[in-house]
């Protein structure tokens, strides 16, 4: 039961290193779309919001094979990003993170969302009339206070990213080694008669991953609470 | 000095005054809903009015297509609400509009010690009570080094013994700072005590504005600032102290005793007079235990709701007011230019000149 497999240790790998990109590449989005939302009320608001949200209700089978239609070797974006940047996401782990990515969102924005609903626009005045400009403000009051908002929504990015499984088998595949996932790998050990065992092995490592992220937020959150809230 | 003129029309309701503001301490007066917030708040730049033309000193900060951004005004704010940074310790809430100013006139440790903070500094605002968060939140807006400082009814929130604890604070901040301030407020024994001018504000308009001592006492607007509270101002200097415990002052109709007055001789106070604590008499009244009464000269009756009369009399350059019954009025004969005494049920000490 100990010695992991290469190809279990890459899929290991591979989960985390996706879903720490994922996390990490849409937080600026994800703390812009969510100040949008909360903030600024405009013209086709609805319809952003309901694009944000779709990902959450779409199968996704959906949501992928939406992916890989535009972001495939053929579609428009899978060709400007081959142009521009000679990069490809189809059947590649960057791909996969493109994938998490899309699908964590609307968790993030809903949480950090709810972060900027709480913060009090009068303490934004204040800072204003006490000489910060609005770049300011929102680094020295805005930011601090919506930060366990900000953490909860990445928390909540990491898990759904490493869980993520129809967009990602659906735009990228199952490639042992290159978009080979925790989920996938499962799917693919259950598929195969005998390997129940060593599916149940990365069962555990799903596991305990989730419950180290969730602590882990949990500490953090406090630690911040603590100095926002001097309790 | 500041001027503004300013215009905006809400739903139902329309503000437009014109008014300007000299050194010392204005106060905005005013019922709720008469639009005071308002005003505050279009000067400080947090809202934009329809037409607004506000200018502090040489600058321009509201002027046709002109709006400065709030934080280039170098306007304090002081809300009724503290509004203080929770994810901040009081130091750091009180240094943090030192980031974004240059210059300081006033220093971080003359503020601590005048606001007596110095015990506070260390804690985050949740572990303070409502008065120190807002003497917290009159330092770092002192400390943000403004060229006027705009207080929203800083005593509201909080309650007897809190607004009495503050009120010293903000008296030592007029004397010893040369910071103009305007001050929000529709509690009219505070403002008899701050203020060096009054701005008075009735449902979007102005009604009166002037020096503090003539627009309390003048009649026609004590309706507008509440009867019950209606009383005027006068000057006074302490002549000597009595070996009983009196003070002696000297003001312009007499002789005034107070107990208890821990004010040197030679100073000047400013005493309150409320109006419905004056008894008249047209001759000197004779076995009485009050001691406070001063020769006046009756210079108008005023017809106020009910059975009261507004009087306002004369003590050679300042005037008081006196809420007595128009039956009292016509029994005694009042009329303008009739020599009365005014006997003083009531006296309070409205500040040190």
């Amino acid at each position: 039961m100990t010695g992991f497999s290469p190809l279990e240790w890459a899929a290991i790998g591979l989960s985390v290193r996706v879903s720490l990109w994922a996390t990490v590449l849409s937080l600026p989005f994800g703390i812009a779309m969510a100040w949008l939302l909360a903030r600024r009320r405009f013209w086709g608001w609805q319809v952003v919001n309901a694009l944000v949200h779709l990902p959450l209700v779409l199968p996704p089978v959906v949501t992928g094979y939406l992916l890989l239609l535009t972001f495939g070797r053929n579609g428009p974006g899978g060709r400007l990003l081959e142009q521009l940047f000679g990069m490809t996401l189809a059947f590649r782990w960057t791909g996969a993170v493109l994938a998490a990515a899309v699908m964590a969102f609307p968790l993030m924005v809903r949480a950090i969302r709810l972060g900027f609903e709480a913060v009090d626009v009068g303490l934004e005045q204040a800072a204003s009339t006490l000489g910060a400009s609005p770049v300011w403000v929102f680094a020295t009051v805005t930011l601090p206070l919506i930060l366990p908002g900000v953490i909860a929504g990445s928390v909540l990015a990491f898990a759904k990213a490493v869980g993520e499984f129809g967009a990602t088998i659906t735009f990228v595949a199952n490639i042992p080694g290159e978009t080979q996932t925790l989920p996938t790998a499962i799917y693919a050990l259950l598929q195969v008669p005998g390997q129940d065992g060593t599916a149940l092995r990365l069962v555990v490592v799903s596991l305990v991953i989730a419950m180290a992220a969730l602590i882990a937020s949990e500490l953090l959150a406090r630690a911040v609470q603590r100095r926002i809230g001097g309790r | 000095m500041l001027q503004a003129a300013l215009a905006h029309q809400f739903a139902g309701f329309r503000l437009d005054v014109k008014f300007a503001v000299p050194q010392g301490v204005t106060a905005l007066f005013g019922r709720s809903g008469a639009g005071k917030t308002t005003v505050v708040r279009a000067i400080a730049g947090l809202m934009r009015c329809d037409r607004a033309e506000v200018r502090l000193g040489e600058r321009v900060l509201d002027a046709g297509g002109v709006h400065v951004p709030p934080h280039r005004r170098k306007i304090g704010y002081v809300f009724q609400d503290a509004r203080l940074f929770p994810h901040l310790t009081v130091r750091q809430n009180l240094l943090y509009g030192q980031w974004f100013s240059g210059q300081r006139r006033v220093g971080f440790d003359d503020v601590v010690a005048l606001l007596g903070l110095g015990v506070l500094l260390g804690r985050t605002p949740v572990h303070l009570s409502g008065g120190e968060k807002q003497r917290v939140a009159i330092g770092r807006a002192l400390l943000s080094d403004p060229d006027l400082l705009l207080l929203d009814e800083p005593l509201a929130a909080l309650d007897e013994a809190h607004r009495a604890e503050i009120l010293p604070y903000l008296e030592q901040l007029r004397d010893e700072l040369r910071l103009p301030m305007i001050y929000v407020s529709h509690a009219l024994p505070e403002v008899a005590r701050l203020a060096t001018s009054i701005v008075v504000l009735e449902t979007g308009r102005l009604l009166a504005s002037g020096p503090a001592a003539d627009i309390l006492s003048d009649p026609s607007l004590a309706k507008v600032m509440g009867l019950r509270d209606a009383g005027s101002v006068i000057v006074a200097r302490v002549a000597k102290h009595e070996p009983d415990g009196l003070a002696v002052l000297e003001t312009a109709g007499g002789l005034v005793f107070l107990p208890g007055l821990a004010v040197a001789v030679g100073a000047a106070l400013r005493l309150r007079i409320p109006a419905q604590d004056v008894i008249l008499s047209r001759q000197r009244p004779e076995g009485l235990s009050a001691l406070n009464i001063l020769a006046a000269e009756v210079v108008s009756l005023t017809e106020v709701e009910g059975a009261a009369v507004l009087v306002t009399l004369r003590l050679a350059d300042q005037r008081i007011l006196a809420r007595i019954t128009r039956r009292s009025a016509a029994a005694l004969g009042l009329a303008p230019g009739v020599a009365c005494f005014a006997i003083l049920k009531s006296v309070a000490i409205a500040g040190v000149v």
